[in-house]
């Protein structure tokens, strides 16, 4: 009976494993058997023409430089706050302070809240300050959404460093500033990682960007336009009633899995470290 | 004294990184603040007009006759949420105790990074597979044994496709509790005779009970709030749904869908913005929640 | 004593002093000058380097050092020796004010170094560092080159100009015994060195900030026992100069290199004395039975 049990549950565990995994399977099987006969060079090469959402000819070259856009912005301006924070918490705090707790606490809560908030915060922030849709707009709220992933994965290498590290450098007379440079060269992989990972959330989020970076046919050639994002031309095109922008919208969630398993296998390659921070 | 004027001048300089870096610290303490308060202040105009019970308890939503009850998009939510933990639970609980206590190393090489890479899919591309295969599958192939029709766009189909995007999160922090249960309290389970599978259910899920729990509440809060992929599978109609055939309507998707067309009423505005406080309100409470726990229970086991 | 070997000395003392003359010592010189310095340093407590007065300190709400008094000897070896957790490191930390990165630390009482008080609210945290090398137990390279680890202290405190530098660098490589083990690799990573390699780079960072005293965190007991003799011989050789304190609880170690010797147990100094009244002749029984090693 002991037996019995052991192993029913033992195939019952497998079972479920297989299950996980063969979802992931599924879910690139359909991305790829849709997205791979609708790819063409002018997918990546070309804007559409005729209108995103009734033009049948052209290709995605506005999402796909407008993210790229979108990411560099946000994680620049993402960093610029989060390196602060994670040096401000490890070097210049005692080890159990209680400020250091909670802002790990706020990163973690921030973290958790969803992408659609951000958006709305971020548009009514742009309504206050008379702004439109645009480029800018979408850096901000996109900063907002991975802020709180970069501070946290940095701070998971940060707090590994050894206090010995630091003892060193400041016994050598240095001031804690001047150790900083220390500090980030002893996690620098960890910073790569962060980013990496703060880049895949940036790239494949649509509902921060749906009223803060608006949508466009263009490239933007500054901050205050209008600029298309990948998963906002997965998420409007796939609504057209035109077959041929439908397969722009599959060419699109092709690109985009894509790079996001770049991103993901890039990532794993700097830190081999399953960490919950990471999801 | 040349010397003397360079020390200054890099006690300065600590000083003023130090005062920065402070700023910026408690700036990001506070964004909660800010987020929750602008929030608040926008939806404050709806507020003033219905009383918050009248809102939330309200089936009615006519925007343009000034109705706003919000009640199907909170029954639509639940149902969505319920549905893809149901799913989701089961699963994560028995393939984390495979990972933690029964894979082989080199199982466990091979899965984490996939479960990685689940975790790394945006939300749009599990809409997009939503859309290729699940509503296809509820429409022609489950829902026929039930109901006389459904599109497919369902509640169900909202809740599988969450319950698969919350997995990584559930099985990462599960697997995290189950490692930080200590090895003795294993050995001395099985050292008295118990099967692996006993020792599982007696010591390591008893033990890891408070985890489990603060993952649920975590991932609660995670479907609560997922949007898009929700949005393109559900159907969004603004009813409460009376099986898991019947399409919904979550929170979420009715910022989303409505956003474009609201600035014209400022009502309107105020109803989305009520309802993406209700939101940030309630994961803030879920997800604090949880990561105390979470927290308490690594620092507990660290000791 | 010739006056070949008289001349080496003067150079390794100038050197060391201002760290601008490269030394060079002739063949055979070295050795004696070795065994001239071998011999145990006459002590003088008149002018004590570091002076301890009143020393209290908690951690933690902790009593770890009680009413410690203590004069530290000027340019000779200090061992600090006792049980494990009688406060020893912790009081080489208060020299150098690093305790106060711990939490909850309160610390009545005075150190005077050179006769100024390190607490004092004017005298700037860099500088009373800047006096003191630190030896952790653990050698901690920073991560970077070789070189670059040499070039940080003297680059923080303001020297840019690279040709000095790499004068430096060289210099106390050779004072640290390493220059010849490294000096075709002064670019590559500082942490590829041996254990025993790392922590006399360690201590040749340390002398790269000209500082008057070293200080030994058990600066001997990660590294195999050719390494820490290496390190014991270095430190010989540089009391000529420098201010000495090791913390250590290997009581040979003591003997052997020790000029003067402070027993703490549980966080008070029970005595301290010249090497040879410790442990040839101690007044307090407790002493007694930890040198005759009833307890450790």
């Amino acid at each position: 009976m002991r037996k019995f049990e052991e192993r029913f549950f033992k195939v019952l565990m497998i079972l479920a494993t297989i299950i996980i995994l063969g979802s992931l399977f599924m879910i690139l099987v359909a991305v790829v058997k849709r997205g791979l006969p609708a790819m063409s060079w002018d997918m990546v090469t070309k804007i559409p023409s005729g209108g995103f959402y009734l033009g049948k000819e052209g290709g995605l070259l506005n999402a796909i430089v407008g993210s790229l856009y979108l990411v560099l912005g946000s994680t620049v301006l993402g960093l610029i706050i989060a390196i602060p924070v994670v040096i401000y918490i490890n070097v210049y705090l005692p080890k159990k302070s209680f400020l250091a707790d909670i802002t790990r606490l706020s990163a973690d809560v921030l973290f958790g809240i969803p992408s659609i908030v951000y958006g709305a915060f971020g548009f009514s922030l742009m309504v206050y300050f008379g702004l439109k849709t645009s480029l800018f707009g979408g850096i901000i709220a996109v900063a907002l959404l991975i802020t709180p992933i970069l501070i946290r994965s940095m701070d998971e290498v940060a707090r590994l460093v050894p206090k010995d590290l630091k003892d060193a450098a400041l016994s050598l007379g240095a001031t804690r500033y001047e150790i900083i440079r220390v500090v980030l060269k002893q996690i620098s992989p960890g910073i790569t990682t962060a980013i990496l990972l703060s880049i895949g959330r940036a790239i494949g989020d649509a509902a921060s960007v749906l009223f803060t970076a608006g949508y466009t046919d263009s490239i933007p050639t500054s901050l205050s336009q209008p600029v298309a994002t990948l998963p906002l031309a997965i998420f409007f095109q796939l609504s057209s009633p035109i077959q041929e922008v439908q397969d722009r919208a599959y060419a699109a969630a092709l690109i985009l899995t894509l790079i996001v398993l770049a991103l993901s296998l890039a990532a794993r390659f700097y830190s081999s470290k399953f960490s919950k921070n990471k999801i | 004294m040349i010397f003397g004027t360079h020390t200054k001048y890099r006690v300065f300089k600590d000083s003023l990184a130090r005062r920065i870096m402070l700023g910026l610290t408690v700036f990001s303490l506070l964004l909660a603040v800010i987020v929750g308060l602008s929030l608040y202040f926008k939806s404050s105009s709806i507020l003033h007009e219905h009383s918050l019970w009248s809102l939330l308890s309200g089936s009615s939503w006519r925007p343009f006759k000034g109705e706003f009850g919000f009640y199907p998009f909170i029954m639509g939510t639940l149902w969505v949420t319920a549905i893809s933990i149901f799913i989701a639970l089961p699963l994560c609980i028995l393939t984390s105790i495979f990972l933690s206590e029964y894979a082989h190393p080199y199982i466990k090489k091979i899965v984490f990074p996939l479960i990685d890479i689940l975790a790394g899919i945006p939300p749009v591309v599990y809409g997009v597979w939503g859309i290729l295969v699940v509503v296809p599958f509820i429409s022609e192939k489950l829902a026929p044994h039930f109901v006389e029709f459904s599109s497919g766009y369902s509640v169900l189909a909202g809740g599988i496709v969450l319950a698969i995007m919350i997995m990584p999160l559930i099985i990462s922090i599960l697997i995290e509790i189950f490692a930080a249960i200590p090895k003795e309290l294993r050995d001395a389970s099985l050292s008295l005779g118990a099967t692996n599978w006993q020792t599982v259910k007696f010591v390591v899920l008893r033990k890891s009970l408070p985890g489990i729990v603060a993952a649920i509440v975590l991932a609660v809060s995670r479907a609560f709030g997922e949007t898009i992929a929700v949005l393109m599978v559900c159907g969004n109609m603004s009813a409460v749904p009376k099986s898991v055939f019947d399409s919904g309507y979550p929170l979420p998707a009715l910022i989303a869908n409505n956003y474009g067309e609201m600035m014209s009423l400022p009502l309107y505005d105020s109803a989305l913005m009520l309802a993406a406080l209700i939101l940030f309100v309630i994961i803030l409470i879920f997800n604090a929640a949880s990561r105390i726990i979470l927290t308490r229970i690594e620092r507990r086991f660290a000791l | 004593m010739n006056t070949r070997l008289l001349k080496s000395e003067n150079i390794i003392a100038s050197s060391m002093n201002n760290g601008k003359d490269v030394f060079l010592l002739e063949e055979g010189a070295e050795a004696q000058v070795r065994t001239l310095l071998l011999q145990k340093t006459k002590l003088d407590l008149t002018a004590p380097h570091i002076s301890v007065k009143n020393l209290n300190v908690h951690l933690q709400k902790k009593h770890v050092l009680k009413d410690v008094n203590l004069d530290i000897p000027n340019k000779a070896i200090t061992c600090i020796i006792g049980p494990s957790g009688c406060g020893k490191t912790t009081l080489l930390k208060t020299f150098n004010r690093l305790l106060e990165q711990s939490v909850d630390v309160k610390i009545d009482g005075h150190v005077f170094v050179d006769g100024e008080d390190i607490h004092d609210k004017n005298v700037e945290i860099i500088n009373i560092r800047k006096k003191m090398g630190l030896l952790s137990q653990r050698p901690c390279p920073l991560p970077m080159s070789i070189f670059d680890n040499i070039a940080y202290g003297p680059r923080i405190h303001g020297n840019r100009n690279m040709k000095e530098l790499s004068r430096l660098v060289e210099n106390y490589l050779k004072a640290a015994g390493l220059w010849d083990e490294v000096k075709d690799r002064l670019h590559s990573p500082a942490n590829r060195l041996s254990i025993g390699q790392q922590q006399r780079l360690c201590l040749a960072r340390g002398l790269a900030v000209e500082p008057e005293i070293i200080l030994g965190d058990e600066a001997t007991s990660a590294l195999d026992p050719i390494s820490s003799k290496k390190i014991e011989e270095l430190f010989v050789e540089l009391k000529r100069d420098y201010s000495i304190i090791l913390v250590t609880h290997t009581l040979r170690q003591a003997r052997r290199i020790a000029d003067y010797v402070v027993f703490m147990y549980l966080g008070e100094v029970i005595e301290a004395g010249s090497a040879d009244e410790i442990f040839n002749n101690p007044q307090k029984e407790l002493t007694r039975e930890y040198i005759s090693g009833a307890f450790s």
